[in-house]
């Protein structure tokens, strides 16, 4: 899976660096979101859908491999 | 649309149980999670107490926060919500464009990793208080002891705000977040705090020294107006807030023994203990309200442009279809999800400093003092429906 981040709808409230500090990090600069791995391995997923999904501001989204 | 058949209600403030939220809230939730709700100056507006709605609202560009487009549900906060009208600087109640350029000033000061960085002093803080406790002994009250000034000395350090000065901004914004205020009483504290924060924002400007608030005079072409009125928003929200969650957290703790016993002795509890505690706790307890910018259909009911809506994040956080069990407290229940520091773009800004306040400070006083108990009967420990923020006014303990 790849992560969609949109800097310019983050509001930097950390929720995804709470829920997952390997994948998502804040700049040090107006606290918007930093992808440290945009493409998490599949072990992740779980914990990467439930930052996603904790987001405020609907700033990221992702973009599953076609299957098969 | 069925609309017309519901009667409105008022929004109710009065509790059967000081930790639950009023019952007919509930009651209402089942039926209608959105009904109408009939609204002080005479508004007809809306009401939400289901999880859901309440979340989707919250997210959506379509509502706004914009203070001369709300209505309040309590009368008595027509004044205070009066007071903040078009004050340069109180971005909570912005919509975009305006809102962002703020939050972006200012979140790169509350990340995840800056509020780690506090954790040693937050610490320090802590114990400081807790020795000067030891010190007088026992009874206490512990508001006035531990849960009021901890957070106020956060907060006022890392602005840059002279502690020292505490009775003054401790009472303008006590009069400022009660019910009973009147408009002069709290137009006079708003302006008295203002003045106050005018000046200290000017010192700022001629002798800036390490923090907040002189880095955001510095760094930022912010106006002096503007910081005046961050300032006073984070200065506000920063420590009534968490001040009430320590207090009446620490009061539902030894209402709940095994829940306690939990907190202190296990420090993997103590991170879920806090979201549960806020969850459970909501001291938000009135709103927050939003506007209709459009007219917008959500589960079969159209709010129309300009109607307000209330989202009882109290009622949401106790929806069953999203928390089994809603009225339990329980510590280990996996954390997450909770409306307490609301959602959407408005998130409270400092969620990460209160959480990492709550995580320090409950456990550190229950481990000081593993007899911790109250000193007067349950039913006599003042509660704060009468300020717009939910809590204790006073928590004797003894140990
Ligand atoms: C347990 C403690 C706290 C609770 C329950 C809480 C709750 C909330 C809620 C519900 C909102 C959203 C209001 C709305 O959507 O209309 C909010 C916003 C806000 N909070 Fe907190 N808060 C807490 C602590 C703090 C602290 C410590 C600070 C200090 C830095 C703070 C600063 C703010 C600010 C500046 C906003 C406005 C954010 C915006 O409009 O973008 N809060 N808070
Ligand atoms: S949770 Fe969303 S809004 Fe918050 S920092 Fe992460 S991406 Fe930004």
């Amino acid at each position: 899976m790849r992560i969609v981040a949109d800097t310019g709808r983050c509001i930097g409230a950390g929720m995804c660096v709470l829920a997952l500090g390997e994948v998502f990090d804040q700049s040090e600069d107006d606290g918007t979101v930093v992808l440290l791995d945009p493409e998490p391995p599949a072990s992740k997923a779980a914990e990467v859908r439930r930052a996603v999904q904790l987001c405020p501001s609907g700033a990221l989204s992702l973009v599953e491999p076609p299957p098969g | 649309m069925t609309d017309a058949t519901i009667r409105p209600v008022t929004l109710p403030l009065t509790r059967e149980r000081p930790f639950d939220p009023p019952e007919a809230l509930g009651l209402w939730r089942e039926e209608d999670p959105i009904r109408p709700l009939a609204y002080p100056d005479g508004h007809q507006g809306w009401l939400v107490t289901g999880y859901a709605a309440a979340r989707a609202i919250l997210a959506d560009p379509r509502f706004s926060t914009r203070i001369d487009l709300l209505h309040t549900p309590v009368a008595q906060r027509a004044a205070q919500f009066r007071s903040t009208l078009r004050r340069p600087g109180f971005f909570l109640r912005m919509d975009p464009p305006d809102h962002t350029r703020y939050r972006r000033l200012l979140a790169g000061q509350f990340t995840v990793r800056r509020m780690r960085q506090l954790e040693p002093r937050i610490e320090e803080i802590t114990r400081d208080h807790l020795d000067a406790m030891e010190r007088t002994g026992a009874p206490a009250d512990l508001v006035r002891s531990f849960a009021l000034p901890i957070p106020s000395l956060v907060i006022c350090e890392l602005l840059g705000v002279p502690y020292e000065d505490r009775e003054k901004f401790q009472r303008d914004s006590a009069v400022l977040l009660s019910l009973e205020s009147t408009l002069e009483q709290v137009e006079a504290a708003m302006d008295d705090l203002l003045g106050y924060l005018d000046e200290l924002v000017r010192r700022k400007r001629t002798e800036p020294v390490d923090d907040l608030l002189s880095g955001l005079a510095a760094d930022t072409d912010l106006t002096d107006e503007e910081l005046t009125g961050i300032t006073t928003l984070l200065l506000i929200a920063g420590h009534e807030t968490t001040a009430n969650m320590l207090g009446l957290g620490t009061f539902a703790l030894l209402r709940n023994p095994e829940q306690l016993a939990a907190v202190r002795d296990d420090p993997e509890v103590a991170e879920h203990a806090v979201e549960e505690l806020l969850r459970y706790l909501t001291v938000i307890h009135i709103g927050p309200v939003r506007a209709a910018l459009e007219d917008v259909e959500i589960d079969g009911r159209l709010i129309r442009a300009g109607e307000s809506v209330t989202l009882s994040v109290a009622a949401a956080n106790r929806d069953p279809e999203r928390f089994p069990e809603p009225d339990l407290l329980d510590v280990t229940r996996p954390g997450g999800g909770h409306l307490s520091f609301g959602h959407g773009i408005h998130q409270c800004l400092g969620q990460q400093l209160a959480r990492t306040e709550m995580r320090i400070a409950y456990p550190a006083l229950l481990r000081r003092f593993p007899g911790l108990r109250l000193a007067v009967p349950a039913e006599e420990v003042p509660m704060r429906t009468d300020m717009a923020i939910y809590g204790v006014h006073r928590l004797p303990v003894t140990w």
